[in-house]
């Protein structure tokens, strides 16, 4: 059994006459993306505040790599946090320092690295995270989301092994909540640190997670998979994901995986044998390389287009879609056989050809610069199914038979 | 009937219980006041401690220069003028109340001497608390309850070093040279005053100086100046610093609130401290 990088043993907080963590048990695992979830205000950032050591418990024990902090000598203490980076919700940004200076702090005051090595590690990370034209500006002059960005790039200038982010996508629109938590799912798999993150971004969070810890009524009531946490059964699930996951429908479109699971069920359930039903699966190609070469934002705006192009043509004929992988869309039509659901798709693939694609272009032409080029690559692929048949094979067949249903090239000029 | 004794004897007890808070509550009020003092001096304590023994940590001589630009540097402006009118004024009241006595030439002396040994650390004192101790609280204020300073310590960055120390350090600096700055500018401005506008002849003006002020007084002077640095720059630090635990309010607020209980705090210490120092030194 692996020794957990953090464990936290009866861990109980304090504030006042207020209880936050009771009895708290948890344990987080190198090398992974563990997200906390639960309600705002249930404590959720007290246990990141405890894991690197500005608040203290009241009882109960902390390990890092299996010794608890309390015994360590202050040299250990001081080298276990060293691998640690914190980014806070309120991004916690020097405001009478320029982006550039705020990103270069850490290594200036924490290590003896000469100015020009400084300089270059910084320059990188600006350009890193976008945010070559704000160097020069301060945090009161950028938006909300390059805020995010800059704290983000902070946070990892000092090449962490254990990084906190404390509700990263907190105040961003749907487009930028995705491109923050692709951000923090490329640098993880790029740079290998141990993600913990504290988010209400239900089920878009479950992307980039590899564990999921529930904090409910100042405990901690599950640890384990985000596939194991949509069988949980638990008043968590009601009282907290599924009012999150309302939320997502309204602000995206898409459903979560784990209800469109439920309504897909549902749908079955009513059909009788022999009555057919239809998956779509729509992929978004090279996403890695669009991101390189537009950004995050720019990559999430063209896929967060493609899925109001889907849901606006297969919604109203009673179909339903899931963002599936992080470039990947499923939608189910209930009442459709083959024929009629190729027709929807091509009557989606003209319309998404002569206006999908003029959107997508003109967020690649913001983004792209001058003399580079990118291609977008869209996939659809159609299967049918039968209500005896399992969900999974029919989108595995429906995936097996996609092919390319557009492609745009933007280059900008020199 | 003995319910009616009952009710009797218990309307007695509530009227002696409440007697007796009558009595005693303004005395555990005050107990309650003199128990914080105390617990707050004996944290600014520890506070200004932890932070003078963190000077001569690496990196910190960058800041402290930037410090003493700032407290020192860009308070000579106002020291000056305030010294210049306060050295004219204590010209011309002292030439009017001594020319009755035909002791005019004395002007100079008294000039000097109230400058040297009072007014100069003091008033110096006041108006850099004005100008730079309520700056210190506010930004500190500031970067607390913006998560700054937390953010600091989870960069492994000690605030008290990077942030304490460097304006403490730069105010032990500052505070005797500009007071200096205040007691030169003074004397010349009750020359101007004395000698150029009453009339008074320049070399006994210059002559009283000379004659009356010894280097014990200078000294004085200065160390009252260094006492002064000490209580503002702890005092102000440390109300910014934990402005995020006053029980009277919160947030912007709790930092405006904690501006001026530093600079009201400050004035009264540098007054009271004022009498301690000389009943010592005199």
């Amino acid at each position: 059994m692996t020794t957990p990088l953090i464990e936290f043993k009866g861990v109980t907080k304090c504030f006042g006459d207020r209880t936050v963590l009771n009895n708290v048990n948890l344990q987080i695992y190198e090398g992974h993306v563990t997200t906390i979830i639960g309600l705002s205000g249930a404590g959720k950032s007290v246990i990141l505040k405890h894991i690197i050591g500005l608040l203290k418990p009241d009882e109960g024990t902390i390990l890092f790599r299996g010794k608890p902090i309390a015994e360590m000598k202050r040299a250990e203490i001081n080298s276990s946090f060293a691998q640690m980076s914190y980014m806070f919700q309120d991004n916690a940004l020097f405001d009478s320092m320029s982006v550039y200076e705020n990103i270069a702090f850490p290594l200036q005051e924490t290590t003896n690295l000469k100015k020009a090595e400084i300089d270059r590690r910084v320059m990188a990370r600006i350009e890193q995270t976008e945010l070559t034209d704000a160097a020069h500006k301060y945090p009161s002059e950028l938006s909300g989301g390059m805020q995010k960005r800059v704290a983000l790039a902070r946070a990892l200038i000092t090449d962490p092994r254990i990084v906190l982010f404390d509700e990263p996508t907190s105040g961003q629109d749907p487009v930028r909540k995705n491109a923050i938590l692709s951000m923090i799912a490329q640098y993880h798999r790029k740079f290998g640190f141990t993600a913990i993150l504290v988010s209400h971004e239900i089920p878009d969070v479950y992307f980039i997670s590899n564990r999921i810890l529930a904090l409910y009524n100042k405990e901690i009531v599950f640890q384990g998979t985000p596939e194991e946490l949509e069988k949980f059964d638990h008043p968590f699930n009601d009282e907290v994901i599924h009012s999150l996951e309302a939320l997502q429908k309204e602000l995206t479109g898409l459903y979560s995986k784990r209800k469109f699971k439920v309504m897909n069920q549902a749908q079955l359930k009513r059909r009788e044998f022999g009555e057919n039903y239809c998956v779509a699966i729509f992929t978004l190609e090279e996403l890695n390389t669009i991101i390189t070469k537009l950004g995050h934002d720019a990559a999430q705006e063209a896929i967060h287009s493609m899925g109001l192009y889907i849901d606006k043509h297969f919604g109203p004929v009673g179909g339903f879609s899931t963002r599936r992988r992080i470039n990947e869309i499923v939608t189910v039509l209930p009442y459709s056989n083959l024929t009629e659901a190729g027709n929807i798709l091509n009557n989606f693939v003209k319309d998404f050809q002569t206006h999908g694609t003029h959107e997508i272009w003109s967020v690649a032409q913001k983004h792209l610069t001058a003399g580079k080029s990118v291609e977008f690559t869209v996939l659809a692929g159609l299967a049918q199914g039968q209500p005896a048949t399992d969900i999974d094979s029919v989108i595995a067949l429906a995936k097996s038979q996609q092919k390319v249903i557009g492609r745009l090239r933007c280059a900008a000029e020199e | 009937m003995a319910l009616d004794t009952n009710t009797q004897h218990s309307t007695e007890n509530g009227a002696k219980w409440r007697l007796e808070i009558l009595l005693t509550s303004p005395f555990s009020f005050i107990g309650r006041q003199v128990i914080r003092w105390v617990n707050n001096l004996g944290a600014a304590t520890i506070f200004l401690y932890l932070a003078l023994i963190k000077t001569f940590r690496s990196k910190q001589l960058s800041k402290t220069i930037q410090q003493l630009y700032y407290i020192g540097a860009k308070s000579t402006t106002i020291i000056m003028l305030v010294s210049f009118f306060t050295g004219m004024v204590l010209s011309i009241q002292s030439y009017h109340a001594l020319v009755k006595f035909g002791a005019q030439g004395a002007v100079g002396t008294l000039v000097s001497l109230s400058l040297i040994r009072e007014l100069g650390p003091v008033l110096t004192a006041i108006m850099i608390t004005a100008r730079a101790g309520s700056a210190m609280t506010a930004e500190i204020g500031i970067q607390r309850i913006s998560e700054q300073i937390d953010a600091l310590k989870t960069m492994r960055i000690d605030p008290l070093r990077y942030l304490i120390s460097p304006r403490v350090v730069a105010s032990i600096i500052s505070f005797p040279i500009l007071t200096t700055v205040f007691d030169l500018i003074g004397i010349i401005g009750g020359f101007i005053s004395g000698v150029i506008l009453l009339g008074l002849n320049s070399g006994v003006y210059f002559h009283g100086i000379q004659a009356n002020v010894e280097m014990k007084d200078i000294s004085d002077g200065l160390i009252k100046a260094v006492v002064f640095a000490i209580i503002v720059s702890t005092v102000c630090c440390y109300q910014g610093y934990y402005s995020h635990m006053r029980s009277d309010s919160h947030g912007a607020k709790a930092v405006g609130f904690a501006t001026t209980s530093a600079v009201v705090i400050s004035c009264v210490l540098i007054l009271v401290s004022d009498y301690v120092v000389t009943s010592f030194l005199i």
